[in-house]
């Protein structure tokens, strides 16, 4: 299904990935900052990250941390100007397509990485119908006739399980509750088949027991197609729930990485620590939150060495620090902590306590 | 500073004695009308927001609400703090029906019952400097602060809710959510209230953010005495602040009891499935949950179904649900549900088995 578009006469050079050779989606040292009249805004300062096949990555991260600027740079969604790619790689089935030219890089997206966004009312056009949304990327894509796309899209409907789909297929996005908005547009995403499923916030604007629905129905799709998924949220359950690995974002960088499972027994780094205990359990009602004191930092004035050391508990500097390892002046690099683990911490060790 | 005793010779209510209920709503209703024509108004209908809701709240107590988009909590917050007339039903406050206060009585009662709201930029106003919001209450309620210290007094409100008093010629787009909903919480305080009704305060605001204002709201519980009535989706921020827990379902209250009575054995099957559909950030109780997914969406509240109104997603509907709405009491579990079929069920793990 997905190389055989024989409509496309000019479609880039034949794709000779091998899904053995490694990841889906390589992002390598990428640097978006945005050029505003106040100044610049390093939104994205640095970050790497693979997704295999049938991989579930979440990115984890407050708002202003940069992951879904990250998300739209692979997208190539990002308003430019004032958003400028400045550095780095986004290697997807080992092609850069950074380094494509514009209509390459449409080629290669379309039907290779699709996205779903937080908020489903504003990403669909509420002057088309469901179906003629859905329908638009095998027409787009593949030179389908509209008959024939509307039938795709009733089918892509069933698909996510939207209940009477051949009937609702001619309604509008407003015609359907918030849960159903959210599934249109995973059917729009998964139409061509894609190999690397962004999800920006996919749930939080739902409740809660429709998210879990929607989380549902996105594990069951992902089982079925073998596609990498990418999922950037806020929300550490859904993190818990869902995911195999996470990259934890603060300040445009990624501050620790690893499977769910270890990162979030044990954190390596004082930022995820902070955040585990900032939250409140459903299951005991607990004593008192240890919050992280003071504020995310803004991105056009982002703090010398470790951008969290401001705020963090543990940060040493001056005679404190051992040498090379000062927070406030020494940029700790993402390494190598424990096997599996990565961390940006210079005292990471002690925060894992080994 | 005002002498306390000052605002007590003000005060036209009764003060009720310790322990004693302080807010008693009893069948609270508000229903909305539906309008079509331009010129030619006519009703066609009602949205049922609030229909039938009980609650009582105690001095210090606080009291959380949960249920989804929808339910009508809000509504709640709204008639509580009078920016709405309720429909139907009473809400009692230090024994006095609100309805019937007119004058100086609904102005203590507006005075001493005060809000807090969910999103932190709508909510201040964006051409008034931070120390013009929080003492702007005094304009209308000049007993509580005297003209003269007023700056003084608001600069201690800033310091209290944790800003810098020096801040007080800033406006409010120079501050984060998390310092705006500080300023909320002191416009709030400004004038010394019993209640404060926390209309879904943390919602906005980041993970990291979100735990300090939730620990400043206890701390200034413990330190004044206040009553909270706190509105959430959050679940677990919900289990975290209160006392007392009430969950809402299209307008009505489907269960109350203790915070440990709704987290620990949910009976009334709208709980379950909200309960067992929160993720859990803990990998070891990853899977252990009993996991109950509902079919379908919340019905519109324009037109609720007959009889329970859960019963078009419940798994336990009869024939019986459809026909007699069930009353919100205790059947056998320890604290009411409003469900014929009540069960007490533990849905969420407690510890890892």
């Amino acid at each position: 299904m997905s190389t055989s578009s024989g409509s496309i006469s000019s479609s880039p050079a034949p794709v000779t990935y091998d899904p053995a050779s490694g990841p889906v989606l390589e992002v390598d040292d990428l640097h978006v900052e945005f050029r505003v009249r106040s100044g610049v805004v390093h939104a994205v300062n640095g970050i790497s990250y693979t997704v295999d096949q049938g991989e579930t990555l979440a990115i984890l991260g407050e708002s202003g941390s940069g992951k879904s600027v990250s998300a739209q740079a692979i997208m190539g969604i990002l308003d430019s100007p004032p958003a400028v790619i400045t550095g780095g790689g986004i290697r997807f089935q080992g092609r850069d397509i950074l380094k494509l030219n514009a209509e390459d890089q449409r080629q290669i997206r379309g039907p290779g990485i699709s996205m779903i966004f937080q908020d489903a009312l504003s990403a669909l056009n509420p002057v088309y119908s469901v179906g003629f949304q859905i329908g638009e990327m095998f027409r787009a894509h593949r030179g389908t006739s509209r008959k024939e796309a509307k039938q795709h899209a009733v089918e892509l409907m069933d698909r996510v399980r939207i209940p009477a789909a051949a009937r609702r297929v001619n309604d509008f996005p407003h015609q359907f509750s918030g849960g159903m908005r959210q599934r249109v547009m995973i059917a729009m995403a998964l139409a061509l088949d894609p190999r690397i499923l962004i999800a920006d916030e996919p749930t939080t604007a739902l409740d809660v027991t429709v998210q879990a629905q929607v989380m549902d129905l996105l594990k069951d799709l992902q089982r079925d197609t073998g596609m990498g998924l990418i999922l950037i949220t806020h929300d550490l359950g859904v993190v818990n729930e869902v995911a195999d690995r996470v990259a934890v974002m603060y300040a445009g960088k990624i501050v620790e990485t690893g499977t769910v499972d270890d990162v979030f027994t044990r954190p390596g780094h004082p930022y995820t620590l902070g955040l585990m205990n900032s939250i409140p359990l459903v299951e005991a009602k607990g004593g008192r939150l240890n919050p992280i004191v003071g504020q995310p930092p803004n991105l056009s004035r982002i703090p010398s060495g470790c951008s969290f050391h401001p705020r963090c508990p543990r940060a040493r500097t001056g005679a404190a620090a051992a040498p090379g390892r000062d927070c406030v002046g020494d940029v700790p690099p993402l390494r190598l902590v424990v096997p599996g683990r990565e961390a940006a911490c210079h005292y990471s060790e002690e925060v894992l306590g080994v | 500073m005002s002498d306390p005793a000052d605002i007590a010779a003000a005060n036209v209510l009764p003060e009720p004695s310790a322990g004693e209920p302080l807010l008693e709503v009893r069948g609270l209703q508000k229903y909305f009308p539906l309008t079509q024509g331009i010129v030619f108004r006519k009703t066609v209908g009602h949205v049922h927001a609030v229909d039938g809701v009980d609650l009582t709240l105690r001095r210090g107590e606080t009291v959380g609400m949960v249920g989804e988009s929808g339910c009508g909590k809000s509504t709640v917050a709204k008639l509580l703090v009078a920016l709405e007339k309720p429909t139907g039903g009473t809400i009692l406050y230090k024994g006095a029906d609100v309805a019937k206060m007119g004058g100086r009585a609904l102005k203590q009662y507006r005075r001493e019952v005060q809000i807090i709201f969910q999103d932190p930029y709508g909510s201040l106003n964006p051409r008034m400097t931070v120390g013009d919001i929080v003492a702007e209450g005094w304009s209308v309620h000049a007993d509580v602060a005297p003209r003269k210290g007023r700056l003084q007094r608001t600069q201690e409100l800033l310091d209290r809710v944790g800003l810098n008093p020096d801040y007080v010629n800033r406006y409010p787009h120079q501050f984060s959510g998390g310092q705006r909903q500080r300023i909320g919480i002191a416009r709030a305080l400004a004038l010394r209230p019993e209640v404060i009704v926390c209309d879904e305060p943390v919602s906005a605001l980041d993970v990291s953010v979100q735990a300090q204002v939730v620990n400043l709201l206890e701390d200034l519980q413990d330190e004044l005495g206040m009553s909270y009535l706190f509105i959430a989706h959050d679940l677990s921020v919900v289990r975290h602040l209160s006392d007392r827990i009430a969950v809402m379902y299209l307008g009505s209250v489907v269960e109350e009891g203790t915070e440990e009575q709704v987290y620990g054995s949910p009976s009334h099957p709208y709980t379950q499935a909200l309960l067992s559909s929160v993720p859990l950030h803990e990998p070891a109780l990853r899977g252990q949950k009993d996991r109950i997914l509902l079919q379908g969406d919340v019905p519109s509240p324009a037109d609720p179904p007959s009889g329970c109104r859960f019963r078009t997603r419940c798994w336990k509907a009869q024939e019986i649900c459809a026909v007699e709405p069930p009353a919100l009491v205790d059947r056998g579990q320890g604290h009411p549900a409003a469900c014929h079929f009540a069960e007490a069920r533990q849905v969420v793990p407690t510890e890892v088995l």
